[in-house]
């Protein structure tokens, strides 16, 4: 069907209208207000103690989780195309798709009723581990959200090349762990990176999971996106939750930006 | 087998106990005790505020989303790139940094004079931010597939661009935006980070389910939290299994 060009200036005008209200200008607002009073003031925000020491808990929590989801997640795509039938493999399956559909604040009580004081592992807090208002509860809860993606980037790309290359190194002598290096990690380098990348940036922003368990001390138990909410809510620091809002922008929009590329390498390698 | 067993360890701890115990604590008042929280007045309230705006939303998403497809496949103007980079945008940031954004322009220092915080305009925004990619992303990939033959036939036929919207586009694209409208409503109501600073949390207005979740937790009743948890994975389980069960049968009335 051809528009007419009234109704097709119309019909684009619409579309790019609701971009810019509801993308574009918001976006661009905040980094006005983060940059418009100048980049010293700007990085002087973003390092204050707090600040500092919310950034280093948002890297402590993608160094415990990113290499545990890495690593399971691969085996668990291998197990998955190459483990054969097993009992329970359909229920595996719709265990690693639900955090794609659970909501994080179900995601923190769900940790609360099994690790918290009265849950089911509650007798570890009073043998003096915590987990719930811990780091621990804080990196589970960046795990259960961040646990599909490998297996899920990982698991086709493994069901496309299939195993005859596998079976000719075995064939050939080659040990289990040989033809993992050589033939199959090499085959989902992209997939397995792409995964890890979209990892990183869903860790980087869980806000409500880790909401829930975190005691939410500032300097001690506050992520970037718990520092954002804490500046703007309890402190009423609108500044400085502009500056971090935009740092935590920045680190995903350059994820967003790797993912492009690395999609655009993988079609034309 | 070894591998197996670990693999099933770690999906085990990190979510199937979790959920398990979610479960058991939901009904650990007993059942009458699930039912009595989840049909506070408060958590009605949530819902109600909760399943209104995730359906506005899902509607201005079908509507609007639908649109933007048909702009970034079919027209072509200069930026369009920029305007399809954007679409990616409320994926890649974190909601809560997604809730800062629209208060920059919509909150009390609103330099365009528009305040939305503690509205129910506000949430709504804030659910059309975070849903906006699901509708475009399912539908443009269909309309760009589509063959032009049978359109460009029946305008020749004498077709008006209605008929041919009616006709021939809209029963291509209709799996397409039906399945985009439920993800962005599955998404909504479990929505927390991007309404949490926009919407004011306030009870009976704009305080949607998941705030009443974290609440009930902050006042130390965490099986009211589980109750009412439990229902709200029950909805988007049961949106989510209505689409795939759709899909299905989409495929086989092709096939």
């Amino acid at each position: 069907m051809r528009l007419s060009l009234p109704a097709r200036l119309g019909v684009r005008t619409v579309a790019l209208a609701y971009l810019a209200v509801l993308v574009a200008l918001p976006v661009g607002m905040v980094l006005q207000r983060a940059l418009a009073p100048g980049l010293a003031t700007f990085w002087a925000s973003v390092t204050t103690p707090a600040a500092i020491a919310a950034f280093n808990l948002t890297l402590t929590l993608l160094a415990i989780v990113v290499p545990l989801n890495v690593i399971l997640g691969t085996v668990t795509a291998l197990v998955l195309v190459r483990g054969g039938s097993f009992r329970g493999k359909a229920l595996l399956q719709a265990f690693l798709d639900l955090p794609f559909a659970v909501s994080p604040v179900v995601i923190g009580v769900a940790l609360i009723a099994l690790w918290g004081a009265g849950g089911w592992f509650g007798g570890l807090a009073d043998a003096g581990v915590r987990v719930i208002f811990a780091t621990p509860g804080m990196a589970l809860a960046t795990a259960f959200v961040t646990l599909p993606f490998v297996v899920r980037e990982v698991e086709p790309v493994l069901r496309e090349v299939g195993d005859e290359q596998e079976q000719a190194a075995a064939t050939l002598g080659a040990t289990g762990w040989q033809t993992f290096w050589r033939i199959t990690l090499p085959s989902i380098r992209w997939g397995l990176t792409y995964g890890t990348l979209l990892t990183v940036a869903r860790g980087l922003g869980e806000y409500g999971a880790v909401l829930l368990v975190s005691s939410n001390l500032p300097g001690v138990s506050q992520t970037l996106t718990l520092l954002v909410h804490a500046r703007y809510h309890d402190v009423a620091n609108t500044y400085g939750a502009y500056t971090a809002a935009t740092v935590l922008m920045g680190l995903s929009l350059a994820t967003l930006v790797a993912t492009a590329l690395l999609n655009r390498t993988r079609r034309h390698p | 087998m070894l591998a197996l067993g670990v693999v099933l360890l770690w999906v085990g701890v990190v979510v199937a106990l979790p959920l398990a115990a979610l479960a058991a604590l939901s009904v650990a008042d007993g059942p009458l005790g699930f039912v009595r929280a989840v049909t506070a007045p408060g958590s009605l309230a949530a819902l109600g505020t909760t399943l209104l705006l995730s359906v506005a939303v899902a509607l201005v998403n079908a509507v609007l989303g639908t649109v933007i497809a048909w702009v970034l496949v079919r027209d072509s103007f200069p930026g369009k790139r920029f305007a399809d980079a954007l679409i990616d945008i409320p994926f890649a940031l974190p909601t809560i940094v997604a809730s800062i954004v629209l208060l920059a322009l919509y909150g009390p220092e609103s330099p365009a004079g528009i305040h939305l915080n503690n509205t129910r305009a506000g949430v709504l925004v804030a659910l059309a931010f975070v849903t906006l990619p699901f509708v475009v992303r399912s539908v443009q990939p269909v309309l760009a597939e589509l063959e032009l033959d049978a359109e460009e036939a029946a305008a020749s036929l004498g077709a008006s661009n209605w008929t041919t919207l009616r006709l021939i586009v809209w029963p291509a694209i209709r799996p397409a935006v039906i399945s985009g409208t439920g993800l962005a409503f599955a998404r909504a109501i479990g929505e927390f980070g991007s309404v949490a600073l926009i919407g004011g949390n306030l009870p009976g207005v704009t305080q949607v389910t998941s705030q009443y979740i974290a609440q009930r937790i902050e006042v130390g009743d965490p099986t009211g939290a589980a109750a009412v948890s439990v229902t709200l994975l029950v909805i988007a389980f049961s949106v989510l299994a209505t689409l795939r069960l759709l899909a299905r049968g989409q495929r086989r009335a092709v096939a």
